[in-house]
């Protein structure tokens, strides 16, 4: 059992400990119990705002772990996260420290040592996958976890690791090396750990006001305290902090809300509670909508995956968010509550205008439903990088035939407005016509009505316009059976 | 034998293992103070007020310095003293360094950096090529030109005559440790940790910002997370900013740049606009070509006037051109002042006549290799038989650049031979018609393409190097060089190199952090000179103390020198031998110094870069690549499917970092060319300062299939175990992504495509719509 050699992270600094900190209900510091490397470690937050990549490196004097972003787009500070769901990589640049409550940590410090390191560490120095070195603890972290989860994709297990060296290919060399070899004992332990641990060391109670168990403490929280923050997987909470340097505020943390966590289906409809990851997501829609699912391995990285949740996502409002335009073109309906009392609407009706939503003071997303199955579901994003890039625009087109015509067209685009937004005069044009690429090239320009896209630092807005259109095209192709997927040709 | 074996980068162990310290993971001394710069948020203006009381009160401030507390030198430009660490007044681009915030923590320094009131009067910024060249604003009076033969005429007569003018953009090197310094104030001088390339010029403006002489500073790297030229000189303000508050507060202080502080204050790879008028006869043989050069340099001279005259060195690159005219214009611009980036303004050279051969093809309908072979300098002929030269290139008796240096190591012809081959080039071409023949909405493209670079500093004196060794009685050897380690492997082959000098094992060899206390008045670690530089002055010093033990057991033994021989760890003199060790305490008890210097100038160089004329380079590296890619023409979406490279290294010291550097350059490249956007607002702000908004390349963007060789070859002069220098070459070689592009939009209709680089998804569309205009 180790506690802190020294007090809490800039708690005389005057670096963090700004006013609006966040405290328990009693007003207390927060009290957190996680595992590091295996060790039960329990901290008084003086700042819940600090990072856990901070928490490491300064406090703990673990400088493994790299900093070169301080946004979760590089990697370079990739640790292990278990619980109950398993065990994921994830950014400790933008993890608050109270997300680590209940859990367990694991760095590099804690995968392999020189006299018994971890395979992939083995395979990385005998394939000469480092160079500058930078990066590499955090592929070695990324590549770790993907071994010890038996993921053999090892492109897409560093599509949130960049290295600017190597060019990739030693280091999926060692990727490949490594697979065959036993998952060390070590990697193993957490999972163990992170159930038997509280039973010797019960979670501290002090921290409930901060970590509602349940939507209805929840509910009951955010009706007395409306202006809480809400920390879900905090990946663009945690740039707030990190790169706007705002204190975090009054705020709970929901990864302990087991039911917001939910994913059912009943009477031809999936249910998505606010809290489930984008990975646990990705991982229930491969069957039933294998193009959003397809999307979703695009979405971020799998260490912004793993924590970032649904209801995030949703709630966040960005007009370049890639879930909403799928969910719109599927027809999600989104489940609002406020104390007791909930509301259902149609998700593109919850957005009003640039980040601003219909979400009335105290109220939460609670969950989002669509159908269980949509056969002609497509959704195309298109960014300057294929991996871990924000869209310039995403397509998602979802229309049903009846007896050869186009009974229902649902089409939404992101990138295109200040909101995720349906394209509705596409779509009623589209009403009664044959599926086919004549009707939908001579129909595309209709876009023109639905959107006026602007240009960025993305695309330019003649480019957005164009190649949206295009989109339709592509779709009609798609569904025709014609190559259409870059990442399927082979050389 | 060290020399040739594939071993791994002397820090592998460490690195894997989260063991390897940067700058800032070196533990502190308690009261360590840590700095951020408050920076300008405009682009070019006057400061009219400056209010920085609300910094100085700011949670955990210690101290807060504007240029008036600058004691001595307020500079930390290379070249020319015209790079202020704050600004004394005048703004020159958004992001600029006005003021130094000292405070307890790096977050607190940060925050508080941010609550300076400035008001500006703000003057027009000039932050476009256009913009300069209206202005009048450059660098040096006027163009720069060289010129050999009659281009404008050769043009005017030949047969066919092309025309043409392209931008490539900037680049951010991304070094994923970002810029950092440690100052740690000692009794009487200052101690700097830099990530830094050019440990001796930190040296040099930390000593002239405190007033000291140069012996009172010490700078000390002993990695970097990765430089690429983006730590050759961007790393003075974070060293001498340190120093400079060192010595204001009697503390070590220590300063890291945040990523997009970092991103916002330094500088980038130049962007080019190349103009091009050439001039083909029937045949498709080059009768002359012309260009302009037109380099943004931002705001200061920085590397600017070396980095464009690189430029101009590669205009040429395998071709030989017998009229050539170029006009380099070098535009100060109210941008962050562009900088050494791996290639150093050979890539924009070099793929400006690549442009000019792709074009030519096009218009001339030539296939475009055998347009390039037709054109390539003669064979110097070897191991591999030459191709069939025009007759008109192997007539002559010597074949020159156009400034006037004599290729006499050209090998792209055998090269470019066996390249063709291991890539099945031809039956790949014809396959890839067909295919897009069958496909409407993607398209995929094939190039090969090749590359010359001329390997030594063109500042001529920079072309020297020193080393320290020092061999212990148990004999472990270690061993000082001028050279940095940024992640290329240079410890690790000059550790080989000294290992093969005893005949020892490499692990028996350490190569220390690099110190201007014991290897003084380095050049930077650029050029791709670390190894051919460092490599011969490490050899000169072990060399020294070898024969100083050879000539103590010869003696003994009554034998001649030469017959003593070190090797396997032991070594032999006359009937008998001992372990290396053994030789060493022998020579130790007989007063024998075990310790040397090395030295190593670089000879037969002779330039003069304003006429442009002379040899400026020992020799050239020689590579190509055959990359394949395909595009989606509805979208401009793109990818790499297949690279194949054969990369001469000379006698390559060790392959597997050799490997390295090729397949991380050529990734690197194809970023540059391909996903890698630079931004700024028409207000002069870059606004991709992060990798979430610059995007350099991911895993899944390497090519799938990637087949690196090494050319079997040897350095025809006298260089380190005759191998080549590899650092730069390899990053051109991916033009042939850019040219696979073209060749994927070519598929898309008959005229020319013009694509723009970077190759972004919006500028293949626009290429592919050019390529079918009806």
């Amino acid at each position: 059992m180790t506690e802190p050699a020294r007090p809490p992270l800039y708690a005389a600094s005057g670096g963090g400990a700004d006013a609006g900190m966040a405290k328990t209900a009693a007003g207390e510091p927060m009290q957190i119990t996680f595992l590091l490397n295996g060790e039960t470690t329990t901290l008084e937050l003086a700042d819940p705002g600090t990072t856990v990549l901070d928490w490491l490196r300064e406090e703990r004097g673990l400088t493994g772990s790299k900093e070169a972003c301080r946004e979760g787009d590089c990697g370079a500070c990739t640790v292990l996260l278990t619980d109950a769901a398993g065990s994921h990589a994830i950014n400790a640049c933008i993890t608050l420290m109270p997300q680590l409550h209940g859990k367990a940590l694991r760095t590099i410090e804690g995968i392999g040592t020189a006299a018994s390191p971890h395979p992939v560490q083995t395979a990385l120095i005998d394939l000469h996958g480092s160079q500058c070195g930078f990066c590499t603890p955090g592929i070695a972290m990324a590549l770790a976890a993907a071994h010890l989860n038996g993921e053999s994709d090892h492109d897409e297990a560093l599509a949130g690791n960049l290295c600017r060296c190597t060019g990739y290919a030693p280091i999926i060399r060692a990727a490949e090396a490594a697979a065959a070899a036993p998952v060390p004992d070590r990697m193993r332990e957490d999972a163990v750990l992170v159930h038997s641990a509280w039973a010797e060391h019960p979670l501290a109670e002090g921290a409930a006001g901060c970590f509602p168990e349940t939507a209805d403490a929840l509910a009951a929280w955010l009706l007395a305290h409306p202006q809480t923050v809400l920390v879900a997987g905090g990946t663009d909470l945690g740039l707030g902090i990190t790169k706007a340097l705002k204190p975090l505020g009054e705020a709970v943390f929901l990864h302990r809300c087991a039911d917001l966590q939910t994913i059912t289906e009943a009477g031809g409809l999936m249910r998505i509670g606010a809290a489930v990851s984008i990975a646990a997501l990705a991982a229930a829609l491969a069957g039933p909508h294998p193009a959003f699912a397809a999307l979703l391995k695009r979405f971020a990285s799998p260490q912004i995956r793993a924590m970032a949740t649904l209801g995030g996502n949703i709630a966040n409002g960005s007009p370049i968010a890639d879930a909403p335009p799928a969910l719109i073109a599927l027809g999600a309906r989104l489940q609002l509550r406020r104390g007791a009392a909930r509301r259902e609407m149609p998700l593109e009706d919850f957005y009003l205008g640039y980040r601003s939503q219909d979400r009335a003071a105290g109220e939460f997303i609670e969950a989002v439903s669509f159908p269980a199955r949509a056969p002609g579901l497509r959704v195309y994003k298109l960014s300057k990088r294929h991996d871990q890039d924000i869209s310039a625009l995403t397509a998602a087109f979802n229309l049903t035939e009846k007896a050869g015509r186009i009974s229902a067209a649902r089409i939404a685009f992101g990138g295109m407005a200040a909101v995720p937004k349906r394209a509705r005069a596409l779509e009623a044009a589209l009403i009664g016509r044959r599926l086919e690429e004549a009707t939908l090239a001579t129909l595309a320009p209709l876009l023109a009505q639905d959107f006026a896209p602007i240009s960025d630092l993305r695309a330019s807005a003649a480019y957005r316009m164009q190649a949206a259109q295009n989109l339709v095209i592509r779709y009609a192709r798609d569904l025709a059976g014609e190559a259409v997927q870059l990442r399927a040709v082979a050389p | 034998m060290s020399i040739g074996a594939p071993l791994p980068h002397e820090s592998a162990a460490l690195h894997v293992l989260g063991q390897a310290r940067y700058i800032d993971d070196i533990p502190t001394p308690a009261g360590t103070l840590h700095l951020a710069f408050g920076l300008s948020g405009i682009a070019h203006g006057t400061i009219s007020r400056i209010d920085l009381g609300a910094v100085r009160a700011a949670p955990g401030v210690v101290a807060v310095l504007t240029a008036a507390d600058l004691a001595f030198a307020n500079d930390v430009g290379p070249a020319m003293p015209d790079e202020p660490l704050l600004a004394t007044g005048m703004v020159h681009y958004a992001g600029q360094p006005l003021f130094l915030v000292v405070a307890q923590s790096h977050l607190a320094a940060r925050k508080a950096a941010r609550l300076g009131a400035i008001d500006y009067a703000e003057l027009p910024a000039i932050l476009t090529i256009d913009q300069a060249l209206a202005a009048g604003s450059r660098y040096e009076r006027g163009p720069l030109v060289w010129a050999s033969g009659d281009a404008g005429a050769a043009i005017g007569a030949a047969a066919h005559r092309i025309e043409g003018v392209f931008e490539t953009g900037a680049q951010e090197h991304f070094y994923l440790e970002g810029q950092a310094a440690l100052a740690l104030p000692g009794e009487d001088g200052m101690v700097v940790h830099a990530s830094s390339q050019h440990p001796s010029e930190v040296q040099h403006k930390v000593a002239a910002a405190l007033g000291v002489p140069l012996h009172a500073v010490r700078i000390e790297v002993r990695r970097m997370g990765g430089g690429f030229g983006g730590k050759e000189s961007q790393g003075n303000a974070l060293a001498v900013a340190c120093a400079v508050a060192a010595r204001a507060t009697g503390r070590p202080c220590k300063m890291r740049y945040d990523r997009d502080d970092d991103m916002a204050i330094t500088g980038k790879r130049h962007d080019f606009r190349i103009s091009y008028r050439a001039g083909f006869d029937a045949d498709g043989r080059i009768a002359g070509v012309e260009f302009s050069h037109f380099v943004r340099c931002g705001w200061s001279q920085d590397l600017s006037l070396p980095v464009a005259d690189r430029a101009m060195l590669h205009a040429d690159n395998a071709y030989c051109i017998p009229a050539m005219r170029i006009e380099s214009h070098r535009l100060r611009t109210h941008t962050q002042s562009a900088t050494a980036f791996r290639g150093f303004g050979g890539p924009q050279g070099m793929i400006g006549i690549e442009r000019v051969m792709e074009h030519a093809a096009h218009q001339l309908g030539i296939d475009p290799l055998e347009l390039r072979r037709r054109n390539f300098y003669a064979e110097a002929g070897g191991a591999s038989a030459p191709p069939s030269p025009p007759e008109g290139i192997s007539a002559k008796k010597t074949q020159c650049t156009h400034y006037g240096q004599e290729v006499v190591d050209f090998e792209l012809g055998a090269i470019v031979a066996e390249l063709e081959r291991t890539a099945d080039l031809a039956s790949r071409q014809r396959e890839i018609a067909a295919w897009n023949r069958r496909n409407r909405s993607l398209k995929r493209g094939i190039a090969l393409t090749p590359v010359k670079f001329g390997i030594s500093f063109t500042l001529t004196h920079l072309n020297q190097a020193g080393a320290l060794v020092q061999v212990y009685t148990d004999g472990s050897v270690g061993l000082s060089h001028g050279g940095t380690e940024m992640g290329q492997g240079l410890h690790r082959k000059i550790g080989q190199v000294a290992a093969a000098a005893f005949g020892i094992d490499v692990a028996a060899v350490r190569v220390e952090a690099t110190d201007t206390g014991k290897v003084p008045n380095t050049s930077a670690t650029a050029a791709s000179s670390g190894t051919d530089l460092n490599g011969m002055a490490v050899q000169a010093a072990c060399d020294t103390i070898r024969a100083r033990i050879a000539a103590h057991l010869a003696a003994g033994a009554g034998l001649d020198p030469k017959e003593v021989h070190f090797e396997a760890g032991r070594v032999f003199a006359g009937a008998s031998d001992m372990a290396f060790a053994e030789a060493v305490a022998a020579a130790y008890q007989a007063r024998v110094s075990l310790s040397a210097t090395g030295f190593y100038a670089t000879p037969e160089l002779d330039w003069d870069r304003v006429a442009g004329r002379g040899r400026p380079f020992y020799y050239f590296a020689y590579g190509a690549a055959v990359t394949e890619v395909v595009i989606d023409t509805l979208t401009g979406e793109n990818r790499i499917l297949r690279a194949d490279i054969v990369h001469d290294a000379g006698a390559s010291l060790n392959p597997a970092i050799d490997i390295g550097q090729i397949e991380g350059g050529y990734v690197q490249g194809a970023g540059w060319l391909t996903t890698e956007e630079l931004v700024w607002d028409e207000a002069g702000r870059l606004l991709t300062h992060a990798p979430s908004t610059y995007k350099i390349p991911a895993a899944s963007d390497r090519p799938g299939v990637f087949n690196v060789a090494l050319w079997p070859g040897r350095n025809r002069v006298a260089s380190i175990h005759r191998s080549k220098a590899v650092g730069e070459p390899p990053l051109m070689l991916a033009i042939s992504v850019h040219q696979a592009l073209g060749a994927a939009c070519a598929a898309c209709g008959p005229h020319w495509h013009g694509l723009a680089a970077p190759a972004t998804p919006e500028a293949v569309l626009a290429a592919v719509a050019r390529a079918g205009r009806a």
